[in-house]
């Protein structure tokens, strides 16, 4: 295919990609460094209420916004350096919060919460969600094949569900004396509020995204099942594996390449945790790095959006993406590089 | 597998069948329990006895309720419904329409199915069952508590309808959109061993991976100032960006692209390189070649990569909660502004009524589609 051919084709959607990815990108890079602020002045008003005989009147300073001619606030946006960074990062509070030994202080501060509850959220579900799939393919694969479509199509009712309408699903069953906590209350006979304190929140959190993603990758692998070669199954049969060394030895190689696909994409999509903040109403008790962002973006009371420090706490959330992919990108140039 | 040695013990076989029992019960309880509680009065909904739910003894006291009679007919017109649905329509589409608009006579089809099955379920039926139940004694007592006024609240009072119908322009246009962008992108990537091609996809891999937050954080300024900047250009009505619909259309095409040209890729990739090589030597050019011979065996590629547009678009929160305002909002941030007000209950069943109606259409298209999500989700997996 000759260069002009290939451009005409790829071009439309690398134009897009140029400009609603990668642009966005650069100026939310350069937007951390800079903050847009209101300029205000100090007039003296007199506000008067009407009394008996004369006027109550006060005078006082208020910081009014600057107008321009046309009657729009003027604003004006100044260099800071790594300021944003600062406020996001909160470096001193953590340093003292560390010198005294405080973790409940540390995590006090809001990026370094939701720091961890990302990283901890990430890396607890992803085994879950490998040997929940794991273990539905392989009886999805031992079923019947007459039952084997209905349980699919059961199956994919998780995957294919508005994430912040599945985790309020899962939130309905719980909340105040939902039929769970009803049934758990019973069953340990003790009383339970599962969205008093942080831990149970997290744990209906983990609960939902395994839910959630556990179809996709049982679905995945239970394709991979369908292409085990059978002769080694049998030739380990005749050799006296048991039914466990064979899934040991065969079955989970054969399957690594899928493993390893629906481990990266899980890491990706649960290092982006958000829609359970949401779904669960947990912002009080339990934040998520993409959640962080996404609150400095919403308007306060005032209107105002805190940009600047959205952009830093978004650049600091790309530094895991950027590990996260090294990676897999190392192991897709070797296989580019070999394949010439 | 017929051979012996792969027998299993039937203590296997049982706790392999519990476990996919337990396992489907799980998937779909959440699901069918919310659509149970949407159907109750408050008080029934959120009871903590679990045969309250489903009877909803409150709601039957209310005088809404359905007898043994109305379920009967009801499961009778469902079950006549499936039957004419899977058995006669398709006979009569294929009979009727002609072979080439045969896409046309589906969606005609289609439609009278349904206006016919929402006319007898909420016109026809409600009116014989009212004259007939009084007549047949017990069997015309109501059992089960059931009531329709969230989902009226949620449509009629809360405006529902204006955010189905956001949803609506905001994915249908997110698929156009991307499935055009997206099948050139994927059939030049395919077609092409070079550098750049493999560049190209190894930088939509990682914009893959980018969380919305940092992208939305980098249009907002840009998207809210825009009258500003584009003036020069556009001049006195230069639009706001803030708030369109169409605007998110770009952004979450654009956030789309790079698994849609993965995907896609993928597709192409199967299809044998000979067959565009063979309508070449024909005269074709690649343009040609693309649009006469390779689109036409590409259709259930495309199916499948739109179907998961669809769910992208009709799935996200992040992005039109930023970028669009309380007017224009789509369904899924409109659910979660009805949720955070949570004052009583009413309200928090109101927003399970929303949630079932949000939910209902993906079931539907899972229902039609299994077999393209299916192969969708195993295409980018299994062949690397």
């Amino acid at each position: 295919m000759k260069f002009s051919t290939f451009a005409a084709f790829v071009g439309p959607s690398v134009f897009m990609m140029l400009l609603f990815i990668a642009f966005p990108l650069v100026s939310v890079f350069s937007q951390s460094f800079y903050v847009t602020q209101t300029i205000y002045e100090t007039v003296t008003v007199e506000t008067c209420t009407p009394g008996f005989l004369t006027q109550t009147c006060v005078t006082e300073q208020k910081p009014v916004p600057v107008l321009d001619e046309d009657g729009e606030i003027v604003t004006k946006t100044i260099f800071v350096g790594l300021q944003s960074y600062r406020n996001v990062l909160e470096l001193d509070r953590a340093a003292a919060a560390i010198r005294a030994g405080s973790w409940s202080a540390f995590q006090a501060i809001d990026f370094w919460k939701a720091l961890r509850f990302t990283l901890t959220f990430t890396l607890i579900t992803l085994p879950l969600v490998i040997v929940m799939g794991l273990l539905i393919a392989l009886v999805i694969n031992n079923a019947t094949k007459a039952i084997r479509g209905p349980v699919i199509f059961v199956s994919l009712l998780p995957f294919i569900i508005t994430p912040v309408i599945g985790a309020l699903s899962i939130n309905w069953l719980f909340r105040g004396d939902g039929i769970l906590t009803a049934t758990l209350e019973w069953w340990l006979a003790r009383d339970i509020a599962m969205f008093a304190q942080a831990w149970t929140i997290e744990i209906l959190m983990m609960f939902y995204r395994v839910w959630h993603v556990a179809p996709f990758a049982a679905i995945v692998f239970y394709a991979g099942l369908q292409t085990v070669n059978q002769d080694s199954l049998e030739s380990a049969i005749i050799d006296g594996a048991s039914r466990w060394q064979r899934l040991r030895f065969i079955v989970v190689p054969h399957l690594m390449p899928l493993i390893i696909f629906v481990s990266m994409i899980h890491l990706m999509d649960s290092y982006r945790v958000f829609e359970e903040v949401i779904g669960f109403s947990s912002q009080g008790h339990v934040i998520s790095l993409q959640w962080l962002t996404y609150d400095f973006l919403v308007p306060d009371e005032a209107g105002n959006r805190s940009i600047s420090r959205a952009s830093a706490s978004a650049m600091l959330t790309m530094i895991g993406i950027v590990l996260l992919l090294i990676a897999p990108l190392r192991r897709t140039w070797r296989d580019h590089k070999g394949s010439h | 597998m017929a051979s012996r040695a792969m027998r299993q013990p039937i203590g296997l076989k049982l706790s392999s069948a519990a476990f996919l029992t337990f396992w489907c019960l799980i998937a779909a309880f959440p699901i069918f329990w919310i659509l149970a509680m949407s159907f109750k009065s408050p008080v029934d909904a959120f009871d903590a006895n679990a045969l309250n739910v489903i009877f909803g003894p409150e709601t039957r006291a209310a005088g809404k309720g359905l007898s043994l009679l109305d379920l009967l007919a009801g499961l009778g017109v469902l079950w006549l419904a499936i039957r004419l649905g899977s058995k006669t329509l398709p006979e009569m589409v294929s009979s009727y329409a002609p072979a080439e608009t045969q896409w046309m006579g589906w969606l005609i089809g289609a439609g009278a199915f349904v206006l016919g099955l929402v006319l007898v379920l909420f016109a026809f039926l409600p009116a014989v069952l009212g004259f007939l139940n009084p007549l047949v004694g017990a069997l015309g007592r109501d059992i089960i508590g059931l009531t329709t006024e969230h989902y009226e609240t949620v449509w009629i009072d809360r405006g529902f309808s204006n955010n189905f119908r956001n949803s609506l322009i905001v994915t249908a246009g997110v698929v156009t959109v991307s499935l055009t962008v997206g099948t050139l992108a994927g059939y030049g990537l395919a077609r092409s061993g070079s550098n750049l091609a493999f560049w190209i996809l190894i930088i939509a891999l990682v914009f893959r991976a980018l969380p919305h937050s940092v992208l939305v954080a980098g249009y907002l300024p840009v998207f809210i100032s825009s009258a500003e900047w584009l003036s020069p250009i556009l001049g006195e009505n230069a639009p706001t960006l803030y708030g369109k619909p169409w605007a998110v259309i770009a952004v979450l095409v654009a956030i789309n692209q790079p698994f849609t040209i993965w995907m896609l890729r993928s597709f192409f990739q199967s299809i044998p390189a000979e067959l565009d090589e063979a309508a070449r030597v024909d005269g074709c050019n690649h343009f040609q070649a693309f649009r006469r011979v390779i689109m036409p065996v590409m259709w259930p590629g495309v199916i499948t990569t739109g179907l998961f547009s669809f769910l992208l678009a009709y799935n996200d929160f992040l992005v039109t909660s930023l970028l669009l305002d309380a007017q224009n909002q789509t369904m899924v941030p409109a659910i979660a502004g009805m949720f955070n007000r949570e004052t009583t209950t009413t309200d928090q069943v109101v927003a399970v009524a929303a949630a079932v109606s949000i939910t209902a259409p993906l079931f539907f298209l899972v229902m039609v589609f299994q077999r393209q999500i299916v192969s969708g989700l195993t295409a980018g997996a299994v062949k690397g």
